[in-house]
């Protein structure tokens, strides 16, 4: 028994050690800067089209705030006058790994504020956390509308506007440039984002052509699937010649090579909510005609767009990684102005360097300039944004050798999404009251 | 007879004595060293009962079924009658493992070797399949766990829990020590080496297994819903995939079938292991850590507890 005690001891303190050392290894970082962890994918099917393009965005935009290089109105040095220091985190894994690595980054490395986030499970799993552990988050990209519905986050941000809007400008779209749709189907990833996708888009196209029909046997096959063989098989034999989905990351790259071979694309419309990175991915081998969207004012919608910020943006990112930037791109980059817009609001209402509590009433309710348009946040309590969203249809640019947007309309925010205090669901089913659109 | 076992035992000693001090330890430990910890003790357990059946033989390449099926028990629990007591959680996490393996165990009991990891394999992936398709089981998505109560008191700290599962994990490790000392439990090797001998002694192989399949179904169960509670979070990709069961062979592998308390050492080393190699290089981690498991296999066949077994037996010799 003596002897157990013992070795017990040396066992217990072996493993205090081993945890004691790697604690100093990661003591705190100097006072004057702000520490931001900018997650997503930087491995797996999303890291080529979302995440590393979104990495390059934030890491732009945050190295030009921190010397000054950016236009204005961003033209003043660092973050309310404190520069920022990034590190940046692998999305992939699965929400309970993301679960751990966020109490990591938090506890561990003692980060002062998380962005980004590309999967809406991502977002839906950390947000309680944010709020347990009392952390700013302002996240990218997930469009899940569950996010702020029936949830008051006090911690969480989103400065992307979500599904809803993206599904409502796309059954807009087709009214006023297909016209004569009657029957539609999908094909959608089965999770929050893709549920949401198909769900509030099949009760706008019902309210926006009356007469139209959802199909009875929408596709949603999982996400990160890559093989679509059946679901493309099934979409072929059914009457609906609009397709609509909501794919992003690889599998709308696998989806649209597999498709295009057995001449889906010759059959059916298709209109790609989310699926532009894809356009500049695949070039060519793209179809000519497809209806795409990139949520927001970002990529290629926005690459003839004028305006300094947006001018300087494209400039800047080709220089510096050598293509354009994507839609992800532009979503990170908007993360870090809002931080930039609130942090510089905090700093000049408080004079001073501003504090967490400073930085999160400056934020709410936030209306900022992103680089091709506005964003406020007002819903969501002032924690979720809106902003206007456009659909075009892809087509060849000889002069430049590589692919543009055609017949683009972008919306205005009031036609895409419910007023304050109303849930978009019974919005949607009241046939949007208030969006004359 | 268990009572002298108790008391004339070196393991259960050392196991008390490791609670003593990680329960002190515990207090002054930062926020994510408790939480890796306690991620890793869950797992700990159920490699522990990974290591029941290994001892005879068996290995199973689902066992993610019985850790997903605690984890979301406790879910499920909360998201439809809203309770987030600790010990009513445990209990339906720990019934729940137990009836499936029961039921499971009828089938699993009669094969052997790659026969019964691929069985074990198809049905988790089934549980896997069923919690993809089924929004309302939380689909691909999961659900979030809110903080554990205990008998209506809400702890401010982390400690609370990580107390609960040291406590749990030190139980266990008795437990299956003592069942392994057990006529039954020296069945466990006897059943591995030959089988006919078994039955010519007068006992039932197939009942021995049966009855050591639940037991490790109840343990990685109970280790399941410890680890949604100390997450917070359940989804079917990071608790009920192929890959979870294989971080858990994985885990059995690093750690060794030496002792009951190998399991939680090597967990807990792999809990941090994987945290640092994260962090180290976020584009290539996976190559860290399979590259841990291929050294471990070459150098320490026996895994990390072979470490331990040497320092000891040095210090039996200069004893000597």
């Amino acid at each position: 028994m003596k002897k157990g005690m013992l070795h017990s001891g040396l066992l217990a303190l072996a493993l205090s050690a081993f945890t004691g050392a790697s604690m100093v290894a990661h003591s705190a970082f100097a006072d004057d800067t702000f520490k931001v962890a900018v997650v997503s994918f930087l491995t797996g099917p999303a890291a080529g089209p979302f995440g590393e393009p979104g990495r390059h965005g934030a890491e732009l935009v945050i190295d030009a705030i921190n010397e000054g290089t950016m236009p204005a109105p961003y033209d003043s040095v660092g973050f309310g006058g404190v520069s920022i220091e990034a590190m940046f985190v692998d999305e992939s894994g699965g929400n309970a790994k993301q679960v751990a690595e966020y109490r990591n980054l938090i506890e561990k490395q003692g980060v002062d504020a998380v962005l980004g986030y590309i999967s809406s499970g991502s977002c839906m799993a950390i947000a309680p956390v944010a709020e347990e552990l009392q952390t700013l988050t302002v996240m990218s990209v997930c469009g899940t509308p569950r996010l702020f519905e029936g949830n008051n986050w006090q911690y969480t941000f989103r400065t992307q506007a979500h599904a809803v809007a993206d599904s409502v400008a796309a059954a807009l779209y087709i009214r006023d440039q297909l016209g004569d749709v009657k029957d539609y189907t999908g094909i959608n990833q089965n999770y929050a984002w893709g549920q949401d996708s198909w769900k509030f888009f099949d009760i706008a196209m019902q309210k926006l052509i009356p007469g139209s029909s959802g199909s009875d046997s929408p596709q949603f096959p999982k996400i990160f699937a890559g093989q679509y063989g059946t679901e493309i098989s099934t979409l072929l034999l059914e009457d609906a010649d609009l397709v609509h989905s909501s794919f992003w990351d690889g599998d709308i790259e696998a989806f649209v090579l597999q498709a295009s071979v057995r001449g889906f694309f010759d059959k059916k419309r298709f209109i790609s909510v989310a699926g532009a990175s894809a356009v500049d991915n695949l070039g060519k081998r793209f179809p000519e005609g497809t209806v795409v969207g990139t949520r927001g004012e970002y990529g290629i919608l926005v690459r003839e767009q004028e305006g300094e910020l947006n001018e300087w943006f494209i400039n800047a990112y080709r220089e510096r990684y050598g293509v354009y930037p994507l839609e992800s791109s532009y979503q990170y980059a908007q993360t870090v102005l809002a931080l930039k817009a609130a942090m510089d609001k905090a700093a000049a209402e408080s004079g001073d360097t501003p504090n967490k509590e400073q930085i999160i009433a400056a934020m709410k309710g936030l209306e900022f300039q992103s680089l091709a348009g506005n964003v406020s946040l007002t819903l969501g309590d002032g924690h979720q944004a809106v902003h206007p969203i456009g659909y075009g249809v892809t087509a060849w640019d000889d002069e430049t050798d590589g692919p543009k947007l055609v017949d683009i309309r972008i919306y205005p925010t009031h036609c895409l999404l419910p007023p304050v205090n109303q849930m978009s669901e019974e919005w949607l089913e009241a046939a949007m009251p208030g969006a004359d659109c | 007879m268990i009572v002298k076992t108790l008391s004339s035992d070196h393991t259960i000693g050392w196991v008390v004595a490791s609670f003593t001090t990680l329960a002190i330890v515990g207090l002054f430990l930062p926020n994510w060293v408790l939480n890796g910890t306690m991620f890793g003790l869950a797992r700990g357990l159920a490699v522990l009962g990974l290591l029941l059946l290994w001892r005879t033989g068996l290995i199973s390449f689902g066992h993610a079924l019985y850790f997903g099926i605690g984890a979301y028990a406790v879910a499920l629990l909360e998201k439809y009658t809203g309770v987030s007591d600790i010990f009513l959680r445990l209990a339906a996490a720990l019934i729940a493992a137990s009836v499936v393996g029961f039921i499971l165990g009828f089938v699993l009991r009669n094969y052997r070797g790659i026969f019964f990891a691929m069985l074990s394999l198809a049905f988790s992936m089934v549980l896997y399949g069923v919690l993809i398709k089924s929004e309302a089981l939380g689909s691909t998505d999961g659900f979030s766990v809110s903080q554990t109560t205990i008998l209506g008191w809400q702890p401010e700290t982390k400690y609370p829990l990580f107390l609960m599962i040291i406590l749990i994990g030190a139980l266990a490790a008795v437990g299956v020590h003592v069942y392994f000392r057990s006529a039954l439990g020296h069945l466990t090797t006897a059943v591995r080496d030959n089988e006919i001998r078994v039955e010519y002694l007068g006992y039932s192989v197939a009942r021995a297994i049966h009855l050591k399949y639940v037991f490790s179904a109840a343990l990685t169960g109970t280790a399941g819903g410890l680890f949604a509670m100390a997450l917070g979070q359940v989804d079917p990709d990071s608790m009920v995939n192929w890959t979870v069961s294989g971080e858990l062979v994985f885990i059995s592998v690093l750690s060794g079938p030496g002792s009951v308390a190998a399991p939680f050492i090597g967990a807990v080393a792999f809990e941090f292991l994987r945290t640092f190699a994260f962090e180290l290089a976020p584009h290539a981690w996976q190559l860290i850590v399979g590259g841990t498991l291929l050294g471990i296999i070459f150098f320490l066949p026996r895994g990390l507890w072979s470490l331990m077994e040497h320092v000891l037996m040095r210090k039996e010799r200069r004893r000597g």
